[in-house]
């Protein structure tokens, strides 16, 4: 029994290191959404203290309103800049509609707020675009399907071509919200209302910019990650749950670092697949990915409560 | 007596122009507890002005109505000769107002440098989309903004700590920060709320050298609080004193020096 588990496991790594390899690709591959939903839900709690609960239900709204408008006859890249449009009325939406009337409430509010906009959204994408299970239009998008076999150690590694598109993808996507929250001017407001209000204030911020802003960082966000989940699972309310997984990401990260939801999302990705094809199906019966990073996530924080790297220096008054 | 268009020299030779901010009948209530009640004064183009008066004396509160955190129950605020409309603060910055605070509003997880730039957010013109796409007219602006936010931390001589974050540096610094921060706005008035509370004597001086030298150098209109009395006297052209919420006095270092209301009020009375 220990054995299985101290032991076995790590021979197996080492004696099937091509095999290694393709778990770990395929870890990162979720992890890099993971990482990408966890910077929305942070932008956002920064920015307005606010936990996102819709973040989930907005990559299925973006995925079912791009997938719906396509199957209405609109091209594929028009419907995706559509649906953008539509993320960012959605943005303008929530921050006339739900947040300006209700700033300066309790945050729990403001939570039940956003399941208010979850079921409006779930509400809205059924009537509109109907709830049955839809393809997404990987195709017409361009995004490539094949893939691409490596023999490293003479052994086997598949790459498909839509895990490395997402891949490519979501690590630029990443990469500009980086450089343009450290190296623009609007970035700087957001990262400066997410650090303290008041001087936020005192240096010409506007609340509502920048809120407005955020929600729609996340819109986008919401849309890549619906076309990537979608194009391997199919375009359902399932989603969603997807971007719950972005929850244990956010309690190992921290709620409020930026740097953390990244790792957090790697790290989350990696080792919930290390565990399920090392641990989890062996052992354990498989199907452990749904469960294990939040378990992992519950012992880190028995052990570090503030998270992995939430060291927080700022004082809230 | 002052005249109200043409300004008045100072003890120390320089011209101070007219009007630039008016507070008319300020009176401010929080509940049953009045802050403020029915004072008026103003601020001269080119001015030092203090603000003075024990804690609680309400001098906090009428700062922060002149940049828009407080709305004033009664009065009005004029504002380069026009009544200022009721205002959200980051209107109220864009106008041209910068500020300090007593307890140090800064953006502690982001650099020094990052920290002065947001003090140029008020001259924003370039969109977000443009900024997203570090296109054209948005690019120049970083440059130009850049480079004003380099010579004002040259000038504060605070260089060696450009890249530190803010949350490491020590009070005395972190007051420095904040000061340049306010500066980079290029504003037509600075309001500084207590920018030497918890110094040494040497910080002290090196900041009633800054504040003087801002004042010198680019005629920023200067409103400050301040507790240290030799400090108001050395480096303010007027002053106001307040005490619970009243004016109580209102001159030049001197009259207010000899005026037996302020005396029996204020310096008489032990404070921090
Ligand atoms: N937001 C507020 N809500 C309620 N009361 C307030 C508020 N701000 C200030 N006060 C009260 O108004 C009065 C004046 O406070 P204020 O901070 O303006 O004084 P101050 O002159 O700046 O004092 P100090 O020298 O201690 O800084 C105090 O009694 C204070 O408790
Ligand atoms: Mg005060």
């Amino acid at each position: 029994m220990l054995k299985d588990i101290f032991i076995n496991p790590f021979v197996d790594m080492v004696e099937a290191p091509d095999f290694l390899l393709q778990v770990l690709w395929e870890g990162l591959v979720s992890g890099v959404l993971y990482a990408l939903i966890a910077l929305g839900f942070v932008l956002i709690f920064r920015s307005s203290r606010i936990f996102n609960f819709a973040q989930g239900i907005m990559v299925v709204f973006a995925a079912l309103t791009l997938v719906g408008l396509h199957s209405f006859g609109v091209p594929a890249w028009i419907s995706v800049l559509l649906t953008l449009g539509v993320m960012f009325v959605l943005a303008v939406g929530i921050e006339r509609v739900v947040l300006r009337p209700l700033v300066g409430q309790p945050d729990i509010i403001l939570f039940m707020a956003t399941i208010g906009i979850t079921l409006f959204l779930i509400g809205g994408g059924e009537i509109i675009f109907g709830g049955e299970n839809k393809q997404m239009i990987t195709e017409e998008l361009g995004i490539p399907t094949g893939d691409t076999v490596l023999e490293p150690w003479g052994g086997l590694l598949i790459l498909q071509h839509l895990d490395i598109t997402v891949v490519v993808v979501a690590c630029a996507l990443v990469a500009a919200l980086l450089a343009f929250l450290n190296y623009t001017q609007m970035g700087r407001a957001i990262r400066a209302l997410g650090d303290d209000h008041q001087a936020a204030l005192s240096v010409g911020i506007s609340l509502q910019t920048v809120w407005v802003l955020v929600w729609f960082i996340a819109g986008i966000i919401a849309l890549v990650t619906g076309i990537a989940w979608g194009a391997r699972a199919g375009v359902s309310f399932a989603l969603e749950v997807i971007a719950y997984k972005a929850l244990p990401v956010l309690m190992l990260g921290g709620l409020e670092s930026i740097a953390g939801a990244i790792i957090g999302g790697l790290m989350i990705g990696l080792m919930e697949k290390l565990f399920e094809i090392y641990w989890g199906q062996p052992l354990l019966g498989g199907n452990t990915e749904t469960w294990f990073a939040f378990v992992l996530a519950l012992i880190v924080l028995l052990f570090r409560p503030q998270g992995l790297f939430g060291e927080r220096i700022i004082e809230r008054v | 007596m002052l005249d109200q268009t043409e300004g008045y020299i100072t003890a120390d030779g320089r011209q101070i122009g007219g009007t630039l901010m008016e507070m008319k009948n300020i009176t401010l209530k929080f509940g049953g507890l009045v802050a403020i009640q029915d004072i008026s004064f103003d601020i001269r183009e080119g001015e030092i002005r203090a603000i003075i008066g024990p804690n609680g004396a309400g001098k906090s509160s009428m700062l922060n109505i002149i940049s828009g955190f407080y709305t004033p129950t009664i009065g009005e605020v004029w504002y380069k000769g026009a009544k200022r409309p009721p205002m959200k603060p980051y209107e109220v910055a864009r106008m041209g107002v910068a500020r300090t605070f007593q307890n140090i509003a800064l953006f502690e997880g982001m650099t020094v440098l990052d920290n002065v730039m947001t003090g140029r957010l008020t001259h924003m013109k370039a969109g977000i989309g443009a900024q997203a796409l570090w296109w054209g007219k948005a690019q120049r602006e970083e440059i130009e903004n850049r480079e004003i936010c380099e010579k004002v931390i040259d000038f504060l001589e605070i260089q060696n700590i450009r890249k530190t974050p803010v949350g490491r540096l020590p009070y005395g610094l972190k007051k420095r920060v904040e000061l340049a921060r306010a500066l980079a706005a290029e504003p037509s008035i600075l309001l500084l709320d207590e920018p030497m509370a918890g110094m040494n004597v040497e910080e002290k001086e090196d900041m009633s050298r800054f504040i003087l030298d801002v004042n010198d150098e680019f005629g920023t209109t200067i409103a400050l609080i301040e507790h240290d009395m030799g400090v108001v006297m050395d480096i303010s052209d007027r002053v106001v004193v307040m005490d619970y919420g009243k004016k109580i006095g209102d001159g030049t270092p001197d009259e207010v020096r000899n005026n037996q209301d302020v005396i029996d009020a204020y310096l008489g009375v032990a404070h921090d």
